[in-house]
This record gives C-alpha cells, sequence and structure tokens, in this order.
C-alpha cells in the first residue's frame, strides 16, 4: 500500500472544522433565486444523419418554448452552450454555430465544455447567469454527434481526455480505466467484506470479482428495463442478469451491456429568476443547490487520504480506508457535500425523492451511491441487492424488496438512454424537471417513470474518471 | 461522374460505401434523405515533453524515474513524476524508482481505441511501489488474464529500442 502523505493530515482538519462552521449558503448569499420554466430533449439514436448539431439543438429548443406561450425569442438574454468534444464533428467553435441557427444573435454566450460532465457544467453555468444578476432568462443548451466517427475512433477522441504522455499511449482506453477502479473497489469492499474469509487470496478475488460483476449487472437491468418506459431513450430493453454478463466482454470485467454507448443527441434548459417564473409557468421548479468537485486527471496521482463525511458518517467508519485512492469518486463526494449543504440536506434517502445520476458505468453508479451518501463507503453492492435504487411496481425479475425508497435513474440513465456528451447533464435536467412538474405521462406518453409525489431531485454529471463531477438539487416550485 | 452517389436505407451500407467511393445518400425512415460524405483529417504534433522530458529519457537508458518534493517536511514521493508536489507545490528532484512494485489493481482489454485495437488484448495495470505515495499505470505483459491478482509482484522492462514513449517500459509477474 502506498504511504499516506503526512502533510494531508493539517489542512484536512482545517478543513472540516470550516465546514462545520459553514451554514448554509442560500439565506447568507446574495444569490437570487432561480428557477427552471422548460426543457426539451431529441430522442438519443446512434446516429441522426438527417440531423447535424444545430438543427438538433433546435429541435429540442423548439419543443422547450412551445410548452410556454409566453417564451418568445426575445424574452431570453442570452444563453450557455456545451457540448464536449471539436473532435466529433470536426467544426471548431460550433457553440457560435448553434447560437445563430437558433437566431440568439447578438445576445451574450459562452460554450462550455468539462468531459463527461460538460452537459452538468452547462446546467451550472445556466444557473450562475440567472443567481448572479447578469440575466434574467438563460438558455442552456448542449449537443454532440457521435456518429461522425467510427466507434472505436470515438473511443479514441475520448481517451485523449486522459494525459496524453503517461496515460494515453498505453491503450487510451476509459472502460479500461473504469475496469481498473471497479477491480480495486472489489477488492476493498468485497474480497475485504463478503470474502474476507477465504485464506487463497487469488481464489478469494475471483470470487469477490464474480460477486460484483452479478450486482453491477442487476443495474444494467434496471436500467435499461425502466428505460422501456421512456421514449427518448437509446437502448431500451429487458435483459436477465446472465445476458448481461455473457454480453461481450469489453474490459474486464466490464461487459457491453454494463457500458453506455455513443450518441446523438441535444437537450436545452431554461433557468430564469423568480419573477419571470411566475409569469412564464404556474408548475416551476426551483435549483435549490449545487455543487462541483475535482480530481487529479491521471488515477495513479490519486491520493489515499481520508473520507470526508457526510453527516450521517463518522471517522471511524473508515479508519481503515486509504480514500480515494482509485476506487472512488473524491469530486463526487466534494460536489454532493457542496450541494446539500447549500440545500440544507442532511439526509439524502429522505430529503430527496430520486436522482438521476452519471452511469456511464455500471460500476461507477454503484461508486456514486456511496459518494453521494446514499450508503457508507463499501455498502454499494448491499445497497444495490436490497433494492433501494429501483423503481417501485416494475417487475425487474429479482427481488427488490426496498424498491422505491431512494429511486437512481428512473429514466434509464446513460446505459440506457445513450451518452451525446455535451447533452446528457441537461437531460438529467429536463428529465427531473419533468419528474418534479409531474409531467413524465404527458412528455413520455406513459405514467410508468412518473414517481408519485416527487418533490425533490438531484441531477449528477460526471467526467473522465471521476476528475470533474457536478451535483444540482432541483425543487417543485408550486 | 455520376451525378448522385448510391442511396441507402441503412446507416451500416452508407458507412461501406464511404470507404468504397467516398459518398453515398442515406434514406432514412421518413424518406428524408441526406448526403454523407468521407472526410479525413489527420496531423502530426511536434509534441515537446518539456518538464517530463527526464522521465521519457530515463526510459531509453532503462531508468525508472519518479519525483520527490524537495521540502523536506513533505517529500511525498511520486511514482508518476510530477515536476511540482501536488501536496504543498514545491519543486520536486528526480529520483530513481525500484524496478518491481506490486498490481495494486488490473484489467484485460478486449477494445481499445481504433489506435490500439490491433493489440487487444492486453493488461493494464496500475503498480505501488515501495516508498512511493502515488502509483503508475502502465501495460502489464506476459501474463492472461487468469494470472492477474492484487497485489501480485511485477518488474519492470525496458525496450532497448526506445521509441521515446510511455510504452518503453512495461511489467511482467516477477520471477
Amino acid at each position: 500500500m502506498p504511504a499516506r502523505p503526512k502533510a494531508r493530515a493539517k489542512p484536512r482538519a482545517a478543513a472540516k472544522a470550516a465546514s462545520k462552521e459553514r451554514p448554509a449558503l442560500t439565506p447568507t448569499t446574495k444569490a437570487r433565486k432561480v428557477f427552471m420554466v422548460t426543457g426539451g430533449v431529441t430522442k438519443f439514436a446512434k446516429a441522426h444523419p438527417a440531423m447535424d448539431f444545430r438543427l438538433m439543438v433546435k429541435r429540442a429548443y423548439d419543443y422547450a418554448v412551445k410548452e410556454i406561450p409566453g417564451l418568445t425569442k426575445d424574452r431570453i438574454d442570452g444563453t450557455r452552450i456545451s457540448y464536449f468534444s471539436d473532435h466529433f464533428s470536426r467544426q471548431l467553435k460550433a457553440a457560435s454555430m448553434v447560437q445563430d441557427y437558433l437566431g440568439m444573435n447578438p445576445k451574450g454566450s459562452v460554450r462550455i465544455e468539462w468531459g463527461g460532465a460538460t452537459g452538468g457544467e452547462c446546467f451550472q453555468a445556466a444557473y450562475e447567469a440567472v443567481a448572479s444578476g447578469r440575466m434574467d432568462v438563460c438558455l442552456g443548451a448542449g449537443y454532440e454527434t457521435m456518429s461522425r466517427v467510427a466507434t472505436w475512433k470515438g473511443n479514441e477522441f475520448i481517451a485523449l481526455a486522459s494525459d496524453t504522455n503517461f496515460d494515453f499511449p498505453l491503450g487510451g482506453f476509459y472502460t479500461g480505466y473504469y475496469a481498473l477502479m471497479v477491480v480495486r473497489h472489489i477488492y476493498e469492499y468485497l474480497r475485504k467484506g463478503k470474502f474476507a474469509h477465504i485464506k487463497d487470496e487469488r481464489e478469494a478475488q475471483r470470487l469477490a470479482i464474480a460477486e460484483g460483476s452479478r450486482i453491477m449487472s442487476l443495474v444494467s437491468v434496471k436500467n435499461h428495463l425502466n428505460a422501456l418506459h421512456n421514449p427518448y431513450a437509446q437502448y431500451p430493453k429487458r435483459l436477465t442478469v446472465d445476458d448481461v454478463l455473457k454480453s461481450e466482454m469489453i474490459s474486464y470485467p466490464l461487459t457491453r451491456e454494463q457500458i453506455c454507448t455513443m450518441s446523438d443527441g441535444a437537450a436545452v434548459v431554461v433557468l430564469c429568476t423568480e419573477e419571470r417564473a411566475k409569469e412564464f409557468t404556474d408548475r416551476p421548479v426551483r435549483v435549490i443547490g449545487v455543487g462541483t468537485g475535482t480530481d487529479t486527471m491521471r488515477l495513479a496521482d490519486r491520493p489515499f487520504g481520508k473520507v470526508p463525511l457526510m453527516p450521517k458518517e463518522r471517522a471511524s467508519d473508515y479508519d481503515e480506508l486509504p480514500y480515494p485512492g482509485i476506487h472512488s469518486f473524491r469530486a463526487g463526494r466534494a460536489a454532493g457535500l457542496e450541494a446539500y449543504r447549500m440545500a440544507g440536506i442532511r439526509d439524502p434517502n429522505h430529503e430527496l425523492d430520486f436522482i438521476e445520476l452519471h452511469d456511464a458505468y455500471a460500476s461507477s453508479e454503484i461508486q456514486t451511491y456511496e459518494d453521494l451518501g446514499l450508503c457508507k463507503y463499501g455498502e454499494g453492492y448491499g445497497f444495490t441487492e436490497k433494492g433501494d435504487p429501483f423503481l417501485k411496481g416494475i417487475d425487474y425479475g429479482f427481488p427488490t424488496p426496498r424498491a422505491g425508497e431512494i429511486p437512481v435513474n428512473p429514466s434509464g440513465g446513460l446505459i440506457a438512454c445513450g451518452h451525446p456528451v455535451g447533452a446528457t447533464g441537461l437531460m438529467q435536467g429536463v428529465f427531473a424537471f419533468w419528474q418534479l412538474q409531474g409531467t413524465i405521462a404527458k412528455h413520455f406518453g406513459d405514467p410508468a417513470l412518473q414517481i408519485k409525489d416527487a418533490r425533490r431531485g438531484a441531477i449528477h454529471s460526471h467526467a473522465g474518471t471521476g476528475s470533474a463531477v457536478t451535483v444540482s438539487i432541483l425543487e417543485r416550485g408550486f | 461522374m455520376r451525378a448522385r452517389p448510391p442511396t441507402y436505407g441503412k446507416f451500416r451500407d452508407v458507412q461501406a460505401e464511404l470507404d468504397k467511393s467516398g459518398a453515398a445518400i442515406f434514406r432514412d425512415a421518413d424518406g428524408v434523405e441526406s448526403l454523407v460524405i468521407r472526410y479525413p483529417y489527420s496531423i502530426s504534433y511536434i509534441h515537446s515533453y518539456a518538464e517530463d522530458s527526464p522521465f521519457f529519457l530515463g526510459l531509453a537508458e532503462g531508468k525508472l524515474r519518479g519525483s520527490k518534493c524537495r521540502r523536506p517536511k513533505c517529500g511525498f514521493v511520486f511514482a508518476t513524476p510530477r515536476s511540482h508536489c501536488m501536496v504543498c507545490g514545491a519543486p520536486t528532484e528526480w529520483i530513481d524508482l525500484p524496478t518491481s512494485g506490486r498490481v495494486h489493481s488490473w484489467t484485460t482489454c478486449h477494445f481499445g481505441s481504433e489506435a490500439f485495437l490491433k493489440e487487444t488484448p492486453y493488461n493494464l495495470a496500475m503498480v505501488e511501489f515501495d516508498g512511493a505515495g502515488s502509483l503508475m499505470l502502465v501495460r502489464l505483459k506476459d501474463a492472461v488474464e487468469s494470472d492477474l491478482y492484487v497485489g501480485m509482484p511485477v518488474e519492470a522492462r525496458f525496450d532497448p529500442n526506445p521509441k521515446y514513449l510511455v510504452t518503453d517500459v512495461w511489467f511482467v509477474p516477477k520471477a
């Protein structure tokens, strides 16, 4: 085990003390209240050859604005536009062309890019434009057209978002990086947990990986099955655990059905002040918390320190746990803590009604349960098996006794909806907005995914190996 | 010269046509036609390793170099070198790492980026070293998926004909 750096102890203690003293942000800052009033999404697909990125965004935008008769273009003060990679469309400054196509010139705009968390950052950039007083009404729009290159070239572009001196030339493959992370996660929590009694080290690790793979498959079944009721989703389907485990091995132990795919798609949100929200709709949704976190670009540089604690955790829970190492996403914990603090949330499982989180991999969904404090570090596999993140009233083909406790990815998440990077975090915002409005049946043409009386939900967007994460918390505003 | 390239209803067939002739028309289920062309793009970068250069020059000499924070009170040792300390910000100095360590985590990639597809399957491993506070990502050769485990002792091998890439070093199971 690498030695813990001694120099960490003091700054951590100071930071911990500071976080205790720091009150909830909302009442003490001058930030204006921010509301979401509408959103739109294109169907995510492997390829939309008949639409380029401008037309995709326009379709999502038209869907959003037709919801609100009073929301004409002249009421929008400016935009924030997101896409991840210039490589995919071989068009630099493509956000200018979106601004142009929507007829938004000469209003203010800026392009947002932050890896896989690009859409989540765009949502928060639009939030900040309104909260700061710079705009009364801001359009957040995002897209990605990943079909313009072959799948494995697309994987290469994504892998160029890892260190090109030390990481990319080794094989440049994000599924490989997440496989490294989950093998260690399984080692920390299943090998040293459920399989601690087995003396043969290699046998114990094999059994632990088999068990972890089985439980990751439950997540894949959940997200694909939820998506059967979501017409925007790219890969809705009914799978069994066996189907998931026997699908093609991509990077051991991650199989094809445990991984999201490349997609074309766009999504938009409209955020505004309280005054405008009241004017536009009788069903606004308020953004009550935003948080972001970051971590090192190289997995190799992640520290082995202490866990920043959620309110219901104690330092003694993690005496033996070097954190985050490569098993957990410190950026996700930091983003969650900031957003919860701002929203005044101490017990997310009971104070949130659902979460749309960034399940680029079934493994990272389980790791994120822990980062967001839905369970303690090490409890993610058991939490999945007990069924807490599953929807009530859907038969997944295996027991989910605690289904409905805190539904995660009711929409189907990235695994089933697809992941057109610059749109993904905004798509989560739109699905969460419709949940909180109670309009899922209207927009999906199917009421199955509507969470009854949903009052508060979180969206979570995540960049390469957890190098950046955003968490935003939305609450029914009517 | 033909006036219109061939039309296809399946995008897969469009892609195959692009490889053949460079242009095709995709007609979707609604009858909308889109002209699709092949658009090659390549570039060679003038890539300087800059402050990381001693690491890559070291590989060519069969040395594995990490870096150590110069501030005595900190002294953090990075297995993947950084020229400034991530913990305290002070400059670091170059040190020789041990050429053997242990597998901290591993995977076998059955697919990869286009540039590496022909090399699959290959193993990646994060390696931990005695005396270092961070890890190193490497290729692990001469071992198959079923041989690998966390804690496995491994040692470095160096390419006698260096390419000045991080792949000039790889690890193998320790004899």
